[in-house]
């Protein structure tokens, strides 16, 4: 009832309304400052290929691994009601063992891309699974069981890479990290849409979503009503850990470069961000994946706003601080109520201006 | 149920001992390595004791640690012992060892700059000569022979005279800081502000990456998007100016040697040396890792210390002028 009645205004977007209208209030404002500011044009790189550019492009092009991160915390927040703040350090052990995998043979091909690929996978994989069973199977809260690895995951990526920063020249990571010659747009951004799709599919042909919020909602219900909760948790780090080491590969690929200490730093905090901003319950259960996705970009949008804008090297957190404390405070229940009660004040104002007109 | 208490506290107690009889074992081990095989050959050998930092640090600290290893050799006359540690509870504790156990020599490069009174004053007492390298201590300057150190603010300048020297028609810069407030970042950032203020270079955008490679593409990236002219990127390291040539490269603007762009960096890793001898960069300065030979000389009496603060000479490698032989050298990493 009360939805249709929504969807007569167009206003029903329901979990996603903060993240269109923060995306929207800061094209807006870009758009004011600079009305060329979202211009794509087509330029010739430097290897002579066409390919787009622009602000947006980079804006779309920079925040792939955050999205792509985003995705997997989203199902890890929903399913245990905590984040996993290790996603960082073990994008950096994937992208560690992404490039240790390319350095062993002579030449690079497209099976050695793969087979790294498929090994920084499992790699991000084993390490997920090692955060799902303490959350899991010993119940310890999600922070502080990924807090071991956030502590020591980019001391063991430098284990991997033997204390250097190692670099692998190849056309194919090139082609990977920025564009594949006769694709204009940046390949990254390509992998995004095809995780997304990935996604999407496994949404479509399995229960995971519904089995991922009853068991956010509640774990002993759930379980009681037949779904395996552990495993449902489990699962969702481990599908986290294939998410990480997406991001990882990208990240290296996109410099030919890992350096353990830098690849993907702090993204922990702005991909639990992406995923808040994106209108998810921090405490689990319902979500939706495309507010996560959309948060992503809010966060590289307001990153390259402030680049664009120059404010000065020491200032540039602070605004970014204030922008997400508004933001956050704009999405939070009780001035959603507060507004939603503003709201039918309004409407019942103008009910009664109109029988009064109509008298 | 007791029982089984028992024999997991009994397990516990056994690892933490076996660990336990590690930690100091390896700590120890090299100094008995060297001792055993050093007092039976004559007693004009020097006894070095060393107090690093481990060589895992960075590529800096592992060339370091490689380089005193070289200088202060068997075939040299010396009889090394080393102790590495980022704490530096441990790197005091090693120092005491080492005094204990009589070197000639103290070489220190230490975790932090306090708490070094004590032990220098014993290490002066047991007649023991301290050198400081990399790094400075809080203490009295009688208490050490030299310190011998970089100096950051000084390769800017290095920088920054070979930018002026490149007699551009314009100077416009963009400038890709570390991360704020380190010793590195102020250096390098001190010489080009003083060109900044000084109105001969003009100053496109000055923004910190925090040394992150992929933050310093986004900034060079909202340059290139935003339409303003520049011709010379000044990266504070050499992570930072791979980022802003990988901008450059995607948006098509020719960079390096007889490249429209002038591209800077700091560290000199090798694979940025072979950058630069591949002409796609044209400068990297170098943060000298090298003070083992200084230190020698100083020991051995060929050079005397001028004063108690040695300033270890540093280079800046013009992509036209590297040679391999260069890489080879000064290169960190692989």
């Amino acid at each position: 009832m009360d939805n249709k009645s929504k969807k007569v205004f167009g206003l029903n977007l329901g979990q996603l309304t903060i993240p269109i209208i923060a995306i929207c209030l800061l094209v807006i404002f870009n758009l004011i400052r600079d009305p060329g500011f979202f211009a794509i044009e087509i330029t010739h790189n430097n290897d002579g290929n066409a390919v787009l550019a622009g602000n947006l492009i980079s804006i779309i092009n920079a925040a792939s691994e955050l999205a792509i991160l985003a995705i997997g915390m989203t199902l890890v927040t929903a399913a245990c009601g905590g984040q996993d703040i290790s996603v960082g350090a073990a994008a950096a052990i994937a992208g560690s063992t992404f490039v240790k995998i390319l350095k062993t043979p002579e030449t690079i091909n497209g099976w050695t891309v793969l087979l790294a690929f498929l090994c920084a996978c499992i790699v991000a994989m084993i390490f997920g699974s090692f955060n799902g069973t303490l959350v899991a199977v010993f119940k310890i809260q999600p922070m502080i069981a990924t807090l071991i690895l956030y502590t020591c995951g980019r001391s063991i990526a430098y284990w991997i890479n033997g204390g250097a920063t190692p670099t692998v020249e190849s056309p194919i990571i090139k082609a990977i990290g920025s564009n594949i010659p006769g694709m204009p747009i940046p390949t990254p951004v390509l992998i995004v849409i095809g995780v997304a799709i990935l996604f999407k599919l496994l949404f479509h042909f399995t229960s995971l979503e519904l089995f991922t919020q009853s068991v956010g909602i509640n774990g002993s219900a759930a379980r009681l009503n037949g779904i395996n909760s552990t495993f449902i948790k489990l699962l969702s780090f481990i599908i986290l850990g294939v998410c990480v080491a997406f991001s990882g590969c990208i990240g290296v690929s996109r410099l030919g470069l890992i350096n353990h200490e830098t690849l993907l730093l702090d993204v922990e905090m702005d991909t639990i961000l992406a995923v808040a901003i994106g209108g998810n319950s921090l405490g689990g259960g319902k979500f939706k994946i495309s507010g996560s996705i959309i948060g992503a970009y809010v966060i590289q949008m307001l990153t390259i706003t402030l680049y664009a804008m120059k404010v000065s090297s020491t200032d540039v957190k602070a605004y970014k601080a204030i922008v997400i404390v508004l933001l956050v405070v704009i999405g939070s229940p009780v001035i959603k109520a507060k507004f939603a009660k503003l709201m039918s004040r309004v409407k019942m104002n103008q009910t009664r201006v109109s029988t009064k007109g109509a008298e | 149920m007791k029982r089984f208490k028992a024999l997991l506290l009994a397990g516990v107690l056994t690892l933490s001992m076996v660990l336990g009889a590690c930690g100091s074992g390896s700590g120890s081990g090299g100094g008995n390595d060297s001792k055993a095989s050093g007092g039976n050959d004559s007693n004009k050998v020097i006894k070095v004791g060393v107090v690093n930092n481990p060589p895992s640090e960075s590529g800096y600290r592992e060339a370091n640690v490689k380089d005193m290893e070289a200088v202060f050799s068997k075939a040299n006359g010396y009889d090394l012992k080393t102790s590495y540690s980022l704490k530096n509870d441990d790197q005091l504790q090693a120092a005491q060892g080492f005094i204990t156990e009589g070197v000639d020599y103290l070489l220190i490069s230490a975790a932090e700059t306090t708490g070094w009174d004590e032990v220098l004053n014993k290490a002066k007492e047991a007649g023991i000569k301290v050198y400081l390298f990399d790094r400075m201590i809080d203490v009295d300057e009688s208490l050490y022979e030299a310190a011998v150190v970089s100096d950051m603010s000084k390769e800017g300048e290095t920088a920054v005279n070979w930018l002026l020297e490149q007699k551009l028609p314009e100077y416009n810069v963009i400038h890709i800081q570390g991360a704020m407030g380190s010793d590195a970042q102020i250096g390098r950032t001190g010489a080009l502000d003083a060109q900044f203020a000084s109105g001969k270079m003009k100053k496109v955008v000055q923004q910190t990456a925090t040394w992150d490679e992929a933050e310093a593409k986004k900034i060079v990236e909202s340059v290139i998007n935003s339409g303003e002219d520049f011709n010379v990127i000044y990266a504070e390291n050499d992570g930072m100016a791979k980022g802003a040539v990988a901008a450059l490269d995607e948006h098509g603007i020719t960079h390096g040697v007889n490249g429209k762009v002038i591209v800077m960096g700091f560290d000199c890793n090798k694979w940025a040396l072979r950058e630069l001898k591949a002409g796609a960069w044209n400068y990297d300065g170098q943060c000298s890792p090298f003070q083992a030979q200084i230190i020698s000389d100083l020991i051995k009496g060929v050079t005397k210390a001028s004063s108690k603060k040695i300033i270890n000479e540093e280079k800046g490698f013009d992509a036209k002028t590297l040679t391999d032989d260069d890489i080879n050298t000064y290169g960190l990493g692989e």
